[in-house]
């Protein structure tokens, strides 16, 4: 199988293709992980993109039935260096490219990915098509320039009905944008009952539940776009304790007045290291985010900084100095990447039980 | 939290001489610790008895005490010095060992000094084996089932409830020594009796064998503040079984889910902040790759080999940020060195394959055993780096200088079937050859292999990948495709000619129009995230190039390869030390080498460095992109030395002496008739291809007489003979005589044998110093003690040696290092061999005399006369202090072989005794290679009868005059007797027995060697494993007495800067 990928810019790669014969658009990102390509491609916070895997050689442990964040793959494509086809691992239950053909993914491999990912970080992520059917690369330059990339994935990467999941004591309701699976999981290990909304939900229906807290999910697009959340998170800022993570956190910046900015080339990996103001620590981070919040937007916002990426300074974390709001623009639920920072979970829900103290 | 403020002085513990499991990555992480000190204006002290390292030269530390590493010398040296700290963390487990007995003495707390990065309770909690299982089970990471045993009933007891098999493993050794596997009763008492007597507290663990788990390392970094980074990861491609040292081992992890990834991540950030260590640390674990369960293996509280090659690995300097965080720097105050933009504080990542290979010393041990288990056999390793791990594996394989240009050698080869197959589940050094010669043959399936072997179907499939490509290149047609393929698999050209039988030209051809060269990336710890401004480089056959070649003028510096018997640190040292004269002088100096080890290949060493297989092709490839003014080789010992004629036929510039007389210096025939027309004398030699031919050239010389074949089948190689018999034996037992294959039999001159080293710009020449070995004629000069001065020869011998020196130098046009070595038997001083490179004794000569050697060679190979160069010609003026060189055997290690000296080389590594008085530095020099110096007792006597000689009887007595008993052979005794010496007959029975409590010293001047079934190997070995000097040369006896005069009278040692 022939693999294409066409940048917007004219240039284009030729490898090998594999997975499902077809084409698609999207923006081309990478990720610098060394392990966890199938969460990685479960996540819906990658819809809409192609990840080009920095690490060359991908696919070595299978697919196990234990390692999703979501029933199926939202990445629209995925780049490798070298594809490995006979996996070695106890809980393989299949191989990288068999997998992405039974869920509609293309991959190129055989591609220079370091090249790549260079390029992305000197020009920025890059609108891109991958293609697996033998299309001429006329053909890829026609699409690509026809093909408006969308920025409101968040809308449809979650839930499109309310659900209800676990029996613990705290009630905490989801807005999701998208949610990962070891989000949920990290709060039902935790005593909690869920109850995930679909994008759109108003702060109303939401408080008719009467939960203890609210948490903000992570979820894929730009941010700006994800009108109907922030008005909503606008009008439950003053009820209940509000976690948020990524996306969540995001929203949370913008329903407070802050601002959000498009990071050249974002971040995407598991070893960025932040840094807490409180504890005076630091912690190496799961990071898949693209958009950042301005940490000048959110003074006298009633929002402070509480962590910084160590490497390019930007806000990895806020909190409301008054009320029982913070969030983090990395994931403390890991899952694939370093758990160091699952302790945000336990803070989240001691602010819950505080609020229900009262 | 910025450094402690307090910190104005600090002692660096050293890590001594290079044995098997403790080799050149201490001259790295110390070298490193030192400059990060260092450059925070504080004062750094350092004591190291090894003279072969970097860390000991001059501007690495401000201070150095080239001394013994003992209680007594680092107790003077920290009075006299009075540091603030103490580093101890850089020093492997001697740094550790003594630091802790400087802790238990009270010394640190007497002086106010503090330990640094590592504490007292680490130490113990890590290494202590009952307070590690106490700390495990408390913090809740699983260990094996196991047990604490100082005694065989112990050992029974635990074997009893849990079964066999049993892992055995010493406390507070160095490389795993004494440890095994057991399987049944009989290997139980053979390991733990041997376990809890390499122990230095009696003391072994007993544990439930997880053997065929996967082997997983983390290397975590933590600093005061608790902050916790995960350096690197590896995967042991032999699953647990193979020590790591003797492990094939990939970076990053390979066959680990993120879910396993992580949990052993979480587990090692949790063993790491129990332990309280800050600084760098190494985690092993097992792995049942079935279940997914996991066991806390092991942990070294320090900088380890594992920390060196992951520090090269993934371009992150441990050491030295553990340096820093040693003196309270906290990870998020500190920058990452390769990015220079970026904080310390992050996890590398990595966007190639590593893989690691051992190197080991079976082709010097003929007769050790070449099985590897939980004893480390290795003496060095290589680092390869590539885009996929068929093509690292490939250049790994091929920067073993095996002579192999692919997945193939030729032992393994020629093997029959059923010999394969034996050989491949015996688990030995060749045991990847075996697996691709097995799919080659089609007697194995990828499982069959996994079932014999355990190794992770992963590693094997692509094993198989590379015998499929293999089949591929013979059966098709070569096209630019396929070449490709090849290419990017790590195939070398050679093995692609061979196998599709192409013509070289049609391959170069191939090349060069469809453009099918490698190219290089950059080693940068981010996996391109971020710019980096490190020039560390690795070839690839992939699309972007990031090689970019500088403006200014270059100079290609090849390494050493991997540490091994007969070349090892030493080289490394003049690679560096090249480097930095190169730099000094204003050209861009680019080093090529494969040892992660060494502080050659140290990111920061050399303008750029190549982390490449030195084979012939990735030189020309390196070559080819950087087109350097020239290449130096005579620095990188043999490894770069034999590049020379494929170099000089492809008329590159090998700076220094010319490729012509490099061959003819190397060249016997044509160096003897050099000599002869120099009217120098040197030993006679002729080449035999029978015996009859032999029978006349002994009638012509008489004996003794040295014997070597020109091709080694095994068995023995070089030996001196001294009379028909031994000849007799010779060349029948040791080797095939055939015109295709002589026999070279030369004159044995007995005598002294005398060394120098000189430098020349090809009219004059700058003769450091002259050395003189202890041990006679025979004793290959790396295995004997050499002094610097000569402390014994007339002047007048002096004098012929410098004028012999000079016209040999001359007449060979030599510019740049030389190496001769004479032999003088009293009344003649003849030439024995001639070196044109760097040889091992220029970093004891350059620091001893402070002439920096490396760099007047480099100046004289530029083009700068002597002269110009104010170090003066002839020979240099002696220095006030006497050095003392004392080889260090390995002999603990190997089980099987015979540490007897003889014209082959055998040790690992060296110390240096430096002192005023030649006794005291003699006495140094053998505390510094903790040699056992008894001062009452026995001493056990057996000598050859060609040593039943005055002397040998007069150094005998001398032993009994100092109130030694003495004890011998049958034989020696009734020698020792009628020269009215006390000798009691010792059967074996009762030597064994002795051995447990009198026996304090062995002599023992063996007529074989090396035969493990004849009683005097097995008298040997008992006395090593139970940490004897045993001393197989008499003139070795006789300077021992001297050291045990010293200590008799308890004499007291001053221990000094080497420059003050």
């Amino acid at each position: 199988m022939e693999g294409l990928i066409y940048l917007e810019d004219g240039t284009y790669y030729k490898g090998e293709g594999f997975g499902k014969e077809t084409t698609k658009v999207g923006e081309l990102v990478f990720n610098t992980a060394m392990t966890g390509y199938q969460r990685t491609l479960t996540d819906p916070s990658y819809k809409g993109q192609i990840i080009n895997m920095t690490y060359p050689l991908i696919g070595n442990y299978g697919i196990s039935e234990e390692d999703y964040e979501s029933e199926k793959v939202h990445a629209f494509g995925i780049v490798v260096k070298d594809l490995c086809r006979k996996p070695s691992n106890s809980k393989s239950v299949t191989d990288l490219a068999s997998w992405l053909e039974e869920q509609g993914v293309p991959g190129v491999q055989g591609l220079d990915t370091r090249m790549i990912t260079k390029r992305i970080r000197n020009e920025g992520t890059i609108k891109c098509v991958i293609s697996t059917e033998g299309i001429t690369v006329e053909q890829a330059k026609e699409l690509c320039d026809s093909t408006e990339l969308r920025g409101d994935w968040m809308k449809e990467a979650g839930v499109s009905e309310a659900k209800v999941m676990g029996d613990g004591s705290r009630k905490i309701a989801v807005y999701d944008f998208g949610v990962k699976g070891s989000i949920l999981t990290a709060f039902l290990h935790r005593d909690c009952t869920l109850k995930v909304f679909p994008y759109g939900t108003t702060a109303e229906e939401i408080l008719e539940w009467g939960p203890d807290g609210i948490f903000l999910t992570n979820g894929p697009g730009d941010p700006e776009e994800a009108t109907e959340g922030i008005e909503a998170v606008r009008d439950l800022v003053d009820t209940v304790p509000i976690f948020g993570i990524c996306m969540g956190h995001q929203v949370l910046a913008l329903a407070l007045g802050g601002q959000t900015y498009k990071l050249k080339y974002g971040h995407r990996g598991g070893n960025h290291g932040v840094y807490d103001k409180d504890t005076g620590r630091s912690y190496i981070t799961s990071q898949n985010h693209g958009y950042a919040v301005s940490g000048d937007s959110i003074i006298l916002k009633g929002l402070e900084t509480t962590h910084i990426n160590l490497n390019d300074g930007t806000v990895e974390g806020m909190r409301h100095i008054r009320k029982p709001i913070f969030s983090v623009q990395f994931h403390p639920e890991a899952s694939p990447g370093p758990d160091d920072s699952r302790y945000l979970f336990e803070k989240f829900l001691k602010f819950v039980d505080e609020g229900r103290d009262k | 939290m910025p450094r402690k403020r307090d910190l104005k002085k600090i002692l660096i513990i050293g890590s001594g001489p290079i044995i098997i499991g403790q080799a050149a990555e201490f001259d790295y992480a110390g070298t490193q610790a030192c400059k990060a000190i260092r450059e925070e204006g504080i004062e750094t002290v350092l004591v190291n008895s090894n003279p072969a390292t970097i860390m000991t030269d001059k501007g690495i530390a401000d201070k150095v005490y080239m001394e013994p590493l003992t209680e007594d010398a680092l107790i003077k040296i920290l009075k006299k010095e009075k540091p603030d700290g103490m580093l101890a963390g850089f020093g492997g487990q001697t740094g550790l060992n003594l630091s802790m007995a400087m802790e238990d003495k009270g010394i640190l707390d007497e002086l106010g000094v503090e330990l640094l990065g590592v504490n007292r309770n680490s130490i113990k909690k890590a290494e202590d084996r009952e307070e590690f299982k106490k700390l495990m089970l408390e913090i809740g990471e699983p260990i094996p089932a196991s047990t604490i045993a100082t005694s065989m009933e112990e050992c029974k007891e635990f074997v009893d409830k849990i079964g066999y098999p049993v892992i055995i493993r010493p406390a507070y050794t160095l490389g795993g020594t004494g440890g095994g596997f057991a399987y049944n009763d009989a290997d139980l008492k053979k390991y733990a009796t041997r376990g809890m007597e390499s122990s230095a507290i009696g003391q072994i663990l007993l544990e439930k064998s997880i053997a065929g788990w996967k082997e997983i390392e983390y290397e975590v970094i933590r600093d005061a503040k608790d902050n916790c980074i995960i350096i690197c990861s590896m995967e042991n491609l032999d699953p647990v079984g193979v020590h790591t040292g003797d492990s094939v081992v990939v970076a990053p992890t390979q066959t680990l889910r993120d879910k396993e990834y992580q949990m052993l991540r979480d587990a090692s950030l949790k063993i790491i902040r129990a332990l309280e260590i800050e600084g760098g640390c190494n985690i092993q674990f097992g792995l049942d790759p079935v279940t997914g369960d996991y066991v806390v293996i092991e942990v070294n509280p320090r900088v380890s080999r594992s920390s060196a090659l992951a520090s090269k690995a993934a371009g992150y300097p441990i050491a030295k940020i553990a340096a820093k965080i040693a003196l309270g720097y906290g990870l998020d105050e500190l920058t990452n060195y390769v990015t220079q933009s970026t904080s310390a504080c992050f996890e590398p990542v990595i966007d190639y394959i590593v893989v690691k290979f051992p190197k080991w010393p079976f082709d010097k041990f003929r007769t050790a055993s070449r099985k590897l288990g939980t004893q480390m056999k290795a003496t060095g390793e290589v680092m390869a780096i590539d885009r996929t791990f068929e093509s690292a594996l490939l250049k790994a394989i091929t920067s073993l200088e095996v002579k192999c240009d692919g997945l193939r050698v030729p032992y393994v080869t020629n093997l029959d079937d059923d010999k394969l197959m034996k050989k491949l589940a015996d688990c030995d050094d060749e045991r990847i050859f075996c697996i691709g010669e097995a799919f080659r043959r089609g007697l194995a399936t990828v499982d069959d292999i996994f079932e014999m072997t355990k190794i992770d179907r992963w590693f094997i499939n692509k094993i198989k990948n590379i015998v499929d490509m293999e089949f591929t290149l013979a059966k098709e047609k070569l096209n630019k495709n396929l070449l490709r393929k090849a290419e990017a698999m790590g195939f070398t050209d050679s093995e692609i000619l061979e196998l599709s039988g192409v013509k070289r030209e049609v391959l170069q051809d191939m090349r060069l129009y469809h453009d099918i060269f490698p190219i290089y990336k950059m080693v940068d710890t981010c996996g391109g995230e971020f710019d980096a401004a490190t020039p560390y480089y690795y070839s690839c056959y992939d699309t972007e190039d990031e090689g970019v070649r500088g403006s200014r003028d270059k100079i290609l510096v090849v390494g050493s390869g991997p540490i091994r018997i007969g070349q090892g640190i030493e080289f490394d040292y003049c690679c560096v030390q090249g480097v930095w004269a190169l730099k000094e002088l204003g050209y861009e100096a680019i080093i090529m080498n494969n040892n992660p080890e060494t502080v050659s290949t140290d990111f920061d060493t050399s303008d750029k460095l190549y982390f490449e297989s030195l084979h012939m092709d990735n030189v020309m490839n390196v070559v080819r992109k950087e087109r350097p003014e020239g290449v130096i080789l005579q620095l990188g010992g043999q490894t770069a030395l034999n590049l020379a004629p494929d170099l000089d036929s492809r008329s590159i510039n090998i700076l220094g002496t010319h490729f012509s007389n490099i061959d003819l210096a190397e060249d016997r025939e044509k160096f003897s008739n050099l000599l002869h027309e120099l009217d120098i004398p040197t030993p006679e030699g002729h080449a035999v291809t029978t015996r009859e031919e032999a029978f006349e050239i002994v009638e012509k010389l008489g004996y003794p007489l040295v014997v070597r074949p020109s091709y080694v089948i095994g068995g023995r190689a070089m030996q001196v003979v001294y009379d028909d018999d031994e000849l007799m034996r010779y060349l029948k037992e040791a080797v095939s005589l055939s015109t295709e294959h002589p026999v070279f039999i030369d004159q044995y001159i007995v005598g002294k044998e005398i060394e120098i080293d000189g430098i020349s710009d090809g009219k004059d020449i700058l003769i450091p110093g002259i050395m003189e070995h202890i041990e006679r004629t025979g004793v290959h000069s790396g295995d004997s003690i050499s002094v610097y001065p000569h402390f014994s020869i007339s002047d007048e011998v002096a004098d012929t040696i410098i004028d012999y020196t000079k016209r040999i130098t001359k007449a060979l046009s030599i510019v740049g290092l030389v190496n001769v070595q004479y032999a003088f038997d009293g009344d003649k001083v003849y030439v024995i061999e001639v070196n044109p490179r760097a040889s091992r004794t220029v970093p004891i000569l350059s620091k001893v005399t402070g002439v920096p050697m490396v760099k007047v060679a480099i100046a004289a190979m530029l083009g700068q006369s002597l002269k110009e160069q104010g170090y003066g010609t002839g020979l240099y003026p002696r220095s006030a202090n006497y050095a003392v060189k004392v080889p260090v055997f390995s002999g603990a290690k190997l089980v099987d072989t015979d540490m007897v000296l003889g014209p082959e080389m055998k040790s690992t590594g060296e110390v240096l005794g430096i002192d005023p008085n030649l006794d005291k530095a003699i006495y140094k020099g053998f505390l510094a290679a903790n040699m056992h110096i008894p001062t009452e007792g026995t001493v056990y006597v057996a000598l050859r009868d060609y040593e039943k000689n005055d002397n040998s009887a007069d150094i005998i007595r001398a032993y009994n005059a100092k109130g030694f008993d003495i004890c011998a052979s049958k034989g020696t005794a009734e020698f020792l007797n009628e020269r009215g010496i006390p000798a009691q007959e010792m059967s074996m029975d009762e030597y064994k027995e002795a051995l447990e409590d009198r026996i304090q010293l062995v002599i023992n001047i063996p007529t074989l060697t090396n035969h493990s079934e004849t009683l005097g190997f097995a008298m040997r070995r008992l006395a090593i494993e139970r940490g004897l000097a045993v001393l197989t040369c008499m003139d070795t006896a006789e300077a021992f007495l001297k050291a045990i005069e010293l200590k008799q009278k308890n004499t007291d040692l001053d221990y000094r800067l080497v420059w003050e």
